[in-house]
């Protein structure tokens, strides 16, 4: 079914009954080309272009739970493409682009909002460094403006400017960056991969990969074995524990990370802010919630929730910044598990297995690098070599020492 | 979340930090390149009891070895780690 003006009108006229589903709940079948194991935006994605620009139909999404329960339901939605480093800038940049057609593409109202993401600086050697990634940003063709004081005042007259500790100088502001609903990206991609012929299983979990002689012959599942010559790993926090059925032992460390919600209020933020003397991000939803987060908690988890330590920091940074939060009530907060590489940057590359394929390490940043890094792990998997905007991104950087290190930070920062 | 220090009692996780898995075991200075590699970067990384070393910054300023399940972050046990 096509969502079109006239689709919306006549069922509006006729209550809402003639919609169907959006994808097929499909059963698994005993062999396919290839299999992407995990159903979250990436694994999602990946099928998508697998089939639209590869023409492989014969593929299965496996997905333990019900797709789109993982990070990519988590998230805060945040979409740029504002990095530094030419081994990142590429990618995220290629994903800002296609999030800019995605709908259109889709056929689904993704609610793709380019509000803009305005990072704040509060020392003169901070607004360098601002002026620095500004640079190479437009060096690689995107878009970049160094604000003043004044003209984030003119933005933003809410912010605490005189704060004593953390005085706002200025900031860094991508226009094209915003936000984007993320459940509808796992759903649109979803039905147009299904669209499409692709299967989406639901509730089959991966508990073995069958390899014979060092080539990857299938995965065991909780609904039997699946043969596939490609086997594609998509799952985020769980990615320690799926490569160590291959054998695998990986530079990447699981850990929580918390978001964060407010009661409903008018709207306030113009897009998303960040501030520069800790880590913290604040945007409004379309709903009118306050959408927040901090750090990651600091220790390894996967119990998808955290601890009391990082909501008063997150509570204290959103005081810093803005003290009319003081007086929101807050209505939700949930935590998703992190696959933390120890550079900071992700991988998308193939393993020392033949036919395995490793799509891992986004640390807090993969939401919006969902549409680039799908296009770019179908490209690799259909072809057997790196996309152009992905070559950096190598499992075996850490080895070779080409680390991508763009903040100085992974699970731990002393780790480089 | 609370640590049971052996020396301070049972504390807040806001008075340690954390300095990851305590497996990885430094290479002797005539190890090669892929023993740092595998010492600096490869992790277990276990969903279950992880061993993991914890210094108690705002307490007695020791380390500690804390056995911790990383699925609901019950703590099992805490030790002074071995210098
Ligand atoms: C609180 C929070 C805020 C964030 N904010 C942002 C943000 O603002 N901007 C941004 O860009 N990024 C953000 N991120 C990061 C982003 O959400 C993730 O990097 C990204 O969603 C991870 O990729 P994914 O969508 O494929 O992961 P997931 O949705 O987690 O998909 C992985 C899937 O694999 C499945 N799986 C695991 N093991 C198996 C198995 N054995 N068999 C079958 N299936 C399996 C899981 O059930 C899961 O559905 C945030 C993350 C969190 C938790
Ligand atoms: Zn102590």
């Amino acid at each position: 079914m096509r969502f079109s003006f006239l689709s919306i009108a006549r069922e509006a006229l006729r209550g809402n009954r003639g919609w169907t589903p959006h994808w097929r709940d499909a059963e698994p079948k005993a062999a396919y080309d290839a299999v992407i194991i995990g159903g979250g935006g990436h694994g999602l994605a990946t099928a998508y272009y697998l089939a639209k620009n590869h023409g492989l139909t014969n593929i299965a999404v496996l997905e333990k739970s019900w797709i789109g329960s993982g990070n990519v339901g988590r998230n805060t939605t945040i979409v740029r493409s504002n990095y530094l480093l030419p081994g990142n800038i590429p990618l995220y940049e290629l994903s800002m682009k296609l999030w800019e057609g995605l709908e259109r593409d889709l056929n689904y109202n993704a609610m793709v909002s380019q509000r803009g993401v305005l990072n704040l600086c509060h020392t003169d050697a901070q607004r360098d460094a601002f002026a620095r990634r500004g640079n190479a940003m437009r060096l690689h063709g995107v878009e970049a403006e160094l604000l003043d004081r004044k003209a984030v005042q003119r933005m933003c007259p809410f912010l605490d400017f005189d704060n004593a500790r953390f005085p706002i100088q200025g900031g860094l502001l991508q226009r094209r960056g915003g936000t984007v609903r993320h459940d509808a990206v796992a759903w649109g991609y979803a039905r147009g991969a299904s669209d499409r012929g692709v299967d989406i299983v639901q509730n089959c979990a991966v508990t073995g990969i069958r390899i014979a002689n060092g080539v990857v012959e299938g995965v065991e599942t909780t609904r039997g074995f699946i043969a596939a010559k490609k086997v594609a790993m998509a799952v985020a926090g769980s990615t320690s524990q799926v490569a160590s059925m291959a054998g695998l032992r990986l530079p990447i460390e699981s850990h929580v990370l918390q978001a964060f919600v407010s009661e409903g209020l008018k709207p306030l933020i113009p897009g998303v802010i960040t501030f520069g003397a800790g880590h913290f991000y604040i945007s409004q939803s379309d709903k009118g919630g306050l959408v927040f987060g901090g750090d990651i908690d600091g220790y390894n988890s996967y119990a998808q929730r955290g601890n009391l330590h990082v909501v008063e920091d997150v509570a204290e940074e959103a005081m810093g910044l803005m003290p009319m939060t003081g007086r929101l009530r807050m209505l939700r907060s949930w935590g998703g598990i992190m696959d933390m590489s120890m550079d900071g940057s992700p991988i998308i590359d193939r393993t020392p297995i033949d036919g395995l394929f490793l799509n891992a390490g986004w640390c807090y940043g993969g939401f919006k690098a969902i549409p680039g890094s799908g296009l770019a792990y179908a490209h690799l998997i259909a072809k057997g070599e790196p996309h152009p905007a992905a070559t950096a991104l190598r499992l075996d950087r850490f080895r070779t020492g080409h680390l991508i290190d763009e903040k100085g930070q992974g699970a731990q920062a002393n780790l480089h | 979340m609370r640590i049971p220090c052996p020396f301070c009692g049972p504390r807040d996780l806001s008075e340690f930090a954390y300095l990851g898995d305590a497996a990885p075991v430094r290479p002797a200075e005539t190890s090669d390149a892929t023993a740092v590699f595998d010492y600096v970067y490869l992790r277990a990384n276990p969903a279950g009891p992880h061993r993991e070393r914890w210094y108690h910054a705002s307490g007695c300023r020791l380390w500690l070895t804390v056995t911790r399940d990383t699925r609901t972050h019950e703590v099992l046990f805490a030790e002074e780690a071995a210098p």
